[in-house]
């Protein structure tokens, strides 16, 4: 047998790890291309519709973990895209625009209010979650509205972006991008490893069967607490991105509605996929887009959507599509 | 603080209880028996108002437009439970979850189509739009004591159909343990479709009720159905006792948080602040409540049955 | 090594448990029978953590575990087999395994690195799935599985635990003749490994296995002794044995 050269054992592993990622590299590939695209075009509407679609795809990968993975109903999560916003909004208001302090300070607030809340969350089961974690929701989108000196309920207009080490780095729409693809990029492979380590494993188990999970010896519930967690710090990330990219924050960003539509999000792409997530915050902000140009009540034909999607595609359009290629295939 | 303003924010709560009890008492019983998170509970509601606004403009009666609106609430509410809910019983609670909140966007932007964005109104009756002397001094509109009232009359009955009918053992007995009761022959599904058609109507009837004092806008079933859900989940999922209970509680606390919290917050802290805290904690003085209950009582304060 | 003392515990006016004092040496084999509703499945619940008690104590290996949820005791070695199959579905049968040994193999807040790929570990659940015949079935997912087959995948479970000693919930439950004398030759092949607790209904396997027998008759242990000797107690033949030997 012909030795192998040295360098093709990582290669192997590499194509390894990459076997059956053919959707989320396509679609990486396509986030790269859009720039370029948009230059032909109508540059920064499409820079920001793409920008706004991949820092929902990180709150939906937030969200995915502990919903797709966990069976975790949150209806909360948009208080973590709030956090992270307002932590950016509130310094930026006190003349701190500088992200390598703002970033820190977004996905510490975000990651504490997750322990907090999810220390007692987590107590509860099935419907009892779900409104638990609304009800933090509601209580972080009431705190954020009654906080006259940043805005209230009408919200903050930051001045500028954030400047990083001092260079105004983020100012420009196309390397605002960069960074936010760069972003996504990472918490997926984050996500990825995740989902497949020890902690993902019994994450996994727990979902299918906490109680005998918990008889192998795992203390269930510190595991789920630590998704949260993690998943509490991917929304404050992705709230930080939003309050740069829009240059603005309002308690609009924490209502239950948001939280419903990342739950939509997650759930139209396909629940425990996590390129699935990608999908759906993709396909959601899309549709939105192209029905709320057709006519103002677009709202009567999206309603109508999701009801379909629910009766009739399980397993979101991954689902559909898995389907869809097996029927055609003999 | 006067007594008279302790006094009209009281009967304020309790109102505002006795309208969250008629919206909760539906929402438990469906979750219950049926195990299905109705999020559309919220634009039965609205649904409600609107369609009494519409028959008080085509017959010029109260109680024309109120029985017709119920009428046609009720089908409404059938309707949607043959073409969509039906199909829903025994899937996920997130599938439950999104395909209602689907609904909520369909009927909330529907209502903005047929009837237009801007709020509406539903005149009193004439014989009941006078005020009530309480105290020398002050006033309390009657109507507001007609809709307490009637809702604890509709409490009464409820109580008395739940746990005094043949129909009323089916529908406890259902909440506590569906699939037993199906076991022992009982059609499941005309139970279902009787718990949530009735489950409807009382929606309807608050959302009719409550139409002349709030304004009848598009979204008007969204907070209150937030309320609700808060309701039943203190109370005890299935139980409608614990939904009575925990609607006075949640009216009474939510009402007089809000129009005496920056006063209380005077005593500790100076004016500024309390007034800026304030709201805040008024806001979020329930769900501080049902936080607290589920930290005691992860199940509520009255769970029914094995759920 | 499990020592169960004046354990008490009423479901609202129905007391299951009535002042059960028992002890497990660490090399015997101890089948628990008794009537349906006597309260065996409460037994093993109260001590493997399920449900607590409401009077008395719980001693494991010398420590107090009365107060210590299921998860620590498991961590501790208290390894118990459920009566319905209580395995991860979508996992692979070698999976299955692998987490309990994983378990058993330091931290699992390890987020880096493929648990599957660990071959420590898989070797292990190798190990158990062959000790009970179900290597050729490693990589099925265990909702696939036969029902016999399910059985003997929560034996390899408990057996990658590494238990101190294993609480056995009815493992003949539903299963046929032929899977029962399996089981059986499995469970003999075990014994002397560690300690187990066996509730079963199915006197053969009893019999044929247990070092002592306890008889739990309404909650209350009616006897405690060798095989033989509870066999022959009249008291014992009367509530229950006599029905059963029929």
């Amino acid at each position: 047998m012909p030795t192998r050269p040295p360098f093709a054992l990582p290669l192997l592993r590499l194509r390894g790890a990459l076997a059956g990622e053919a959707a989320p590299i396509a679609l990486f590939v396509a986030f790269a291309l859009v720039p370029f695209g948009a230059a032909l075009g109508a540059e920064a509407y499409i820079l920001d519709l793409a920008m706004r679609v991949m820092i929902f795809a990180i709150a939906a990968l937030g969200l995915d973990l502990i919903v797709g993975y966990g069976a975790l109903v949150s209806f909360g999560h948009a208080a973590f895209l709030g956090l992270g916003a307002y932590a950016v909004g509130i310094l930026s208001a006190h003349g701190i625009g500088e992200a390598l302090f703002a970033l820190p300070v977004a996905l510490v607030a975000a990651t504490l209010f997750a322990v907090a809340t999810g220390a007692l969350c987590l107590r509860t089961q099935g419907v009892y979650f779900i409104m638990i974690t609304l009800a933090f929701g509601q209580m972080a989108f009431f705190t954020a509205s009654s906080l006259a000196p940043y805005g209230g309920d009408d919200g903050l207009t930051i001045r500028a972006r954030d400047t990083v080490a001092g260079l105004p780095l983020l100012a420009s729409d196309r390397t605002l991008y960069c960074v936010v693809l760069a972003c996504l990029l990472g918490c997926y492979v984050v996500c990825r490893a995740l989902v497949v380590s020890r902690f993902g494993r019994v994450f996994r188990g727990a979902r299918e069967n906490p109680v005998r999970v918990a008889a192998l010896g795992f203390d269930v519930y510190r595991f789920q607490l630590v998704a949260y967690a993690i998943s509490g710090a991917l929304g404050g990330l992705a709230g930080f991105l939003l309050a740069n990219e829009t240059e603005f924050v309002s308690p609009a960003y924490m209502s239950w509605q948001r939280s419903g539509e990342l739950i939509i999000m997650v759930l139209l792409g396909g629940l425990g996929r996590l390129h699935g997530a990608i999908i759906g915050a993709i396909a959601f902000i899309l549709i939105e887009e192209w029905l709320s140009g057709l006519t103002e009540h677009w709202k009567m034909i999206f309603g109508p959507f999701l009801v379909a999607v629910v009766l009739f595609a399980r397993g979101g359009l991954i689902g559909a599509w898995t389907a869809l290629v097996a029927r055609l295939r003999p | 603080m006067s007594t008279g303003l302790l006094l009209v924010q009281t009967l304020n709560g309790l109102q505002l209880g006795v309208l969250l009890f008629l919206i909760a008492a539906g929402l438990t019983l469906v979750f219950g028996v049926m195990d299905f998170i109705n999020l559309a509970h919220g634009v039965q509601y609205m649904l409600g108002a609107y369609l009494a606004v519409m028959f008080y403009g085509l017959t010029g009666s109260f109680i024309a437009a109120l029985v017709l609106a119920l009428a046609a609430a009720l089908a409404f509410g059938l309707l949607l439970e043959f073409a969509v809910f039906r199909h829903l019983y025994g899937r996920d609670h997130l599938d439950q979850v999104i395909a209602t909140f689907g609904i909520i966007l369909f009927l909330n932007e529907g209502v903005k189509f047929v009837w237009g964005p801007a709020p509406l109104t539903l005149p009193i009756p004439e014989f009941l739009s006078g005020s009530v002397v309480l105290m020398p001094g002050l006033l309390y509109p009657v109507w507001r004591i007609v809709v307490i009232a009637s809702g604890l009359v509709v409490a009464a009955g409820l109580y008395v159909l739940v746990n005094r009918t043949r129909v009323g053992m089916l529908v406890r007995a259902g909440a506590a343990n569906a699939a037993m009761v199906s076991a022992l022959g009982v059609d499941i599904r005309r139970l279902f479709m009787i718990v949530f058609g009735f489950g409807t109507m009382l929606a309807g009837f608050a959302g009719v009720m409550i139409a002349p004092i709030l304004s009848v806008e598009p979204g008007m079933g969204d907070t209150i159905l937030i309320l609700a859900f808060v309701v039943i989940v203190i109370g005890g999922i299935g139980s409608i006792r614990g939904a009575f209970l925990a609607a006075l509680l949640i009216g009474l606390v939510d009402t007089l948080g809000r129009s005496f919290a920056v006063d209380v917050l005077r005593l500790v802290m100076a004016p500024s602040p309390a007034r800026t805290v304030g709201p805040a904690i008024a806001s979020m003085l329930i769900y501080l409540l049902m936080a607290l209950v589920l930290y005691l009582r992860p199940t509520g304060l009255f769970p029914v049955g094995g759920r | 090594m499990l020592r169960l003392e004046g354990l008490r515990k009423s479901f609202g006016a129905l007391t299951v448990t009535d002042d059960v004092t028992l002890n497990i040496a660490a090399d015997e084999l101890h089948a628990v029978i008794g009537p349906n509703g006597a309260g065996k499945t409460t037994l093993i619940n109260q001590a493997c953590g399920l449900i607590a008690p409401d009077a008395g104590r719980i001693l494991f290996d010398g420590r107090d575990v009365t107060a210590l949820p299921m998860h620590a005791r498991a961590a501790l070695g208290l390894a118990r087999s459920f009566q319905i199959t209580s395995i991860l579905p979508s996992f692979s049968a070698l999976e299955n395994v692998a987490l309990a040994a994983q378990a058993r193999a330091g931290s699992s807040f390890r987020f880096f690195g493929r648990a599957d790929a660990e071959s420590a570990v898989n070797a292990r659940a190798a190990a158990a799935l062959a000790e009970v015949g179900l290597a050729p079935r490693a990589d099925i997912p265990a909702a696939h599985l036969s029902h016999g087959e399910k059985r003997a995948l929560e034996l390899a479970v408990a057996l990658a635990m590494e238990p101190k000693l294993l609480l056995l919930d009815e493992p003949m439950a539903g299963a046929g003749r032929e899977e029962s004398e399996r089981l059986v030759a499995l469970l003999r092949r075990l014994k002397g490994r560690f300690p187990m607790v066996l509730v079963e209904h199915d006197m053969t396997a009893v019999f044929a296995l247990a070092d002592r027998i306890s008889v739990l008759i309404y909650g209350r242990i009616l006897a405690s002794g060798p095989p033989d000797q509870v066999r022959a107690d009249p008291a014992v033949v009367a509530a229950y044995l006599g029905d059963e030997m029929e």
